[in-house]
């Protein structure tokens, strides 16, 4: 028996409303008037697809041991780095083993299913962590823009404690060439939407969905979830309607809380018809683009043991809106502002000392001394504690997990932010250890000395003149 | 303990630049003013000089490294000469290798000569920290200011110590107030003007819960000493200055790094100022300092020294601050020159800067600012941040 271990997802603490952009943009194109609904998902300035990915990896841990993953795949339409491993980077902030097989799925928006059937294929003799995510813009004014949300999705497969087994799947290849990107592009372009609509959409997924169903010989009834992507709202129920579906068998598309997540939506789709299945129901999950795939599975006694199963409401329901169209485009980096002399001085990397010191840089790997047991970050050969000293006494300790609480903090006005003021503190770690951090996703205001925080790893610069992204972890007041 | 330095040399020149935005002035023409001062100041020449140390910290880029750029600047005649260099505290390190120097009998004459040229950068506050702190550091450290290092501490202390962040912010502005109100009286203070309570309240922030006044001056300046062994101090002039103690102390970062500190004190002035007393022979610092000149980066960190310096009781500070106790005519007068707050900041000359005020003090050529029977100083100057800092401490006075 194969299938699905444990889930974890990612939704960035953001949303903007769509009304915001219609008000925005309107003017320019009035025809986003219709898809003024809702609200997306969107990155903080300092995320991307890279550290969703590792917020979602780290989020389905809750349900396995990160030592028994044997392969990591990675799956997105827009990670960082076009030639750099982006699943090792994964792979190092997941402190995950180095001898952990890592691959990355890219190109259509079906990529994170590819990936998820690879997994699948090779479940009987390995646990594979799935990661999918995206961060995907579009062109201010435009469709893209109001449909595209930021999420990320992790997924174990394996051959353990599975609580959705996997039943079999059907895949289509086509070159449907709806949206593209090529070198340099920071936007999708796209064909008239009604003909994606028609010619692509609406007859892939027909098409995928009665292949399966064939395939498998199942019928319509058998089927007790079906999770397929949204192009918008509207069309979503269209689909519903043309596969026959009954209310109770359409999968909520998420769109008007999320939006439309890219290579992750399909994942966070099916997390969300695994959180409210029976036992034995068969959920039916499909994704589009470049031709789509169909993934069968069926939910198992085992569900009942997982650690949390509605982490999608809870992260559905933790948000804050961002108020404001320009810091949106701010903080996509698709409105330049005068950033001062200070904001354009970076500092270069050494990519020797990042190679050297990467267990601690993207793992946040301290020490913790073995005469006297003091965790320390970073990694020094004798001890922080003054009354121990001991020289070459360490073991690694990993502060990436461990909660702390705020010892002091400020809000700095003075140096550069891309959302200022930049805050940072001192975080005293549970069970030892002190350091300094910046903090992410929160306000001045809400911050008090004491209270209780957790690690997340964020992109810390962008080094424009070089072409690297420079990544750490910042400390974020404790999500429920 | 060693014998320590005590009344072992003395200053006998020195020289002080008018400090500011001196956007017309070159760091080369400011070491020449400042020279030029203590030489004449000292009655010397410069061919009687031995050895020289120069101090120097952020503008490295803008002057050059090693102790070139005071050689070239002074035409000194190919004499001994190093650069010292501890973030702000670079200036103290100068005369401290310069005493000590004579002190062994190395040389008889030495000049300690700082400089900073900061309004060549093209933005405002201290030059950006990713330049400065070690490539490590760079990656792991958060996206820091001085200000903002120096919040935290004062975020700490209201915290630990129940004080509402109004009632802190306006303990602070009476101390940014008393510097302002020093500053007034001293024609070469960079800003030479009284600020009400408060203005001081409602400025702008820089770094929660640190506002503009909060902050010293970004400053260009430069400060010089002559010092030659004690027993020949009264060939060169009657009223020489003796040191007493020259104590410096740096953070192992422990601080930080280890569940200890209470953050609302700098450990590394506590350290210093310890084995200074103990070096001068100083049992009662509250009575028996005359006055000081401490490091004033931030309004929080003169708060904080009252207590490090062991003065103020612990916690208690706010009461001296509130009676008046540091004020220029109350019983240890502090930052008589106006302090960094507002004679200014210029990184590498500060040390010396301070010492040169305590000089004048002592000497009684203060006017307006004098203070009634000037005997001992004390300066204090601080590199870096209240976790992780170089502190440098000096005593002078008046008689061997």
């Amino acid at each position: 028996m194969v299938g699905i271990s444990a889930c974890g997802l990612y939704l960035p603490r953001y949303r903007l409303k769509r009304e915001t952009l219609f008000q925005a943009m309107g003017w320019f194109n009035p025809g986003i008037k219709g898809m003024a609904r809702g609200e997306k998902a969107i990155a903080n300035y300092d995320e991307d697809s890279l550290t969703m990915a590792v917020a979602a990896g780290r989020d389905s841990f809750t349900d396995m041991d990160r030592a028994k993953i044997d392969a990591l795949y990675l799956a997105s339409t827009t990670l960082p780095y076009k030639e750099r491993g982006n699943a090792a980077i994964l792979n190092e902030a997941l402190n995950l083993s180095s001898d952990v097989r890592t691959s990355e799925y890219s190109g259509p928006l079906k990529a994170g299913t590819s990936a998820l059937i690879s997994a699948l294929n090779e479940a009987g003799s390995q646990t594979t962590l799935v990661c999918a995510t995206d961060c995907r813009i579009g062109k201010p004014g435009g469709n893209q823009e109001a449909l595209c949300g930021d999420g990320a999705a992790a997924i174990i497969i394996g051959n353990e404690r599975i609580i959705a087994t996997f039943e079999g799947h059907y895949s289509l290849s086509y070159d449907f060439p709806d949206h593209r990107r090529i070198e340099g592009d920071k936007f999708n372009r796209s064909w008239e939407e009604r003909w994606v609509r028609e010619e692509g959409y609406s007859k892939t997924i027909m098409e995928v969905f009665h292949s399966i169903l064939r395939k498998y010989g199942l019928h319509l009834q058998d089927i007790a979830k079906v999770v397929y992507p949204p192009l918008s709202a509207r069309d979503h129920g269209e689909m519903a309607k043309s596969l026959g579906l009954k209310p109770e068998q359409i999968q909520s598309s998420l769109i008007e809380e999320m939006g439309h997540t890219g290579c992750a939506h399909p994942f966070i789709m099916l997390i969300g018809a695994l959180e409210e299945a029976k036992i034995g129901d068969k959920i039916l999950t499909i994704s589009y683009g470049g031709g789509g795939d169909a993934l069968l599975f069926q939910v198992t006694e085992e569900i009942r043991e997982l650690k949390n199963r509605s982490k999608l409401k809870n992260q559905l329901s933790q948000k804050e809106e961002l108020k404001g169209y320009e810091k949106y485009l701010s903080f996509r980096d698709v409105l330049p502002k005068e950033i001062g002399i200070r904001g354009e001085e970076i500092a270069p990397t050494s990519l020797s000392l990042h190679w050297r010191e990467r267990k601690s840089i993207l793992g946040l790997f301290g020490f913790k001394c073995k005469a006297c047991g003091t965790p320390q970050f970073p990694q020094e050969r004798i001890c922080i504690n003054p009354d121990c000293g001991a020289i070459d006494q360490m073991e690694d300790y990993p502060f990436s997990d461990k909660k702390g609480k705020l010892f002091t903090y400020t809000g700095d006005n003075l140096t550069f932010s891309e959302d200022p003021p930049a805050l940072y503190g001192i975080v005293d770690f549970e069970g030892g250890g002190r350091y300094w951090f910046d903090i992410t996703d929160c306000p001045l205001e809400t911050l008090k000395v004491g209270q209780a925080v957790e690690m997340t790893f964020r992109r810390k610069y962008r080094d424009r003149a070089r072409s690297l992204y420079g990544y750490f972890w910042k400390a974020m007041p404790l999500r429920e | 303990m060693a014998e320590g330095i005590k009344n072992k040399v003395a200053i006998i020149g020195m020289g002080c630049t008018k400090f500011g935005e001196l956007w017309d002035r070159s760091a080369e023409s400011l070491m020449v003013e400042a020279f030029e001062e203590a030489i004449t100041d000292a009655g010397i020449e410069k061919k009687d000089i031995d050895a020289a140390w120069f101090s120097s910290c952020f503008v490295e880029n803008n002057v050059g490294k090693s102790a070139i750029p005071l050689a070239a600047a002074l035409k000194l005649p190919f004499l001994p000469g190093t650069r010292t260099e501890n973030f702000c505290a670079s200036g103290t390190e100068a005369v401290r290798a310069a005493c000590y120097a004579v002190a062994s009998g190395a040389c008889d004459i030495a000049l300690a000569l700082g400089v900073e040229k900061l309004k060549d950068i093209g933005y405002g506050g201290l030059p950006d920290f990713s330049q400065l702190r070690g490539i490590y550091n760079r990656l792991i450290y958060p996206n820091m200011t001085a200000p903002g290092m120096f919040a935290m501490m004062a975020t700490k202390y209201f915290d630990r110590y129940g004080l509402s962040p109004e009632e802190g912010k306006r303990t602070l502005a009476k101390i940014s107030a008393k510097s302002h109100s020093n500053g007034a009286r001293n024609p070469r203070a960079h800003l030479q003007r009284e600020v009400s309570i408060e203005t001081i309240l409602n400025a702008p922030m820089v770094a929660w819960p640190l506002g503009l006044y909060d902050c010293c001056g970004v400053t260009d300046g430069s400060a010089a000493a002559i010092i030659v062994r004690a027993d020949r101090a009264k060939e060169f002039r009657t009223d020489p200055i003796y040191v007493k103690a020259l104590q410096i102390a740096v953070s192992p970062e422990e601080e930080f790094r280890y569940q200890k500190w209470d953050g609302t004190h700098v450990e590394t002035t506590v350290r210093a100022a310890v084995r200074a007393y103990q070096e001068a022979g100083i049992k009662n610092p509250r009575e028996e300092i005359s006055l000081m000149e401490v490091h004033d980066c931030f309004s929080i960190t003169e708060l904080v020294i009252y207590e490090d310096l062991l003065i103020s009781p612990r916690g208690r500070a706010k009461e001296d601050v509130d009676s008046g106790f540091y004020h220029l005519d109350g019983s240890l007068p502090s930052n008589s020159d106006g302090g960094l707050k507002s004679f200014g900041h210029p990184i590498g000359a500060s040390g010396l800067r301070m010492i040169y005020e305590i000089y004048k003090q002592v000497q009684g050529k203060c006017g307006e600012r004098q203070i009634k029977n000037a005997r001992i100083g004390l300066s204090h100057n601080l590199g870096g941040f209240p976790a992780n800092c170089v502190i440098g401490i000096t005593i002078w006075g008046n008689e061997l």
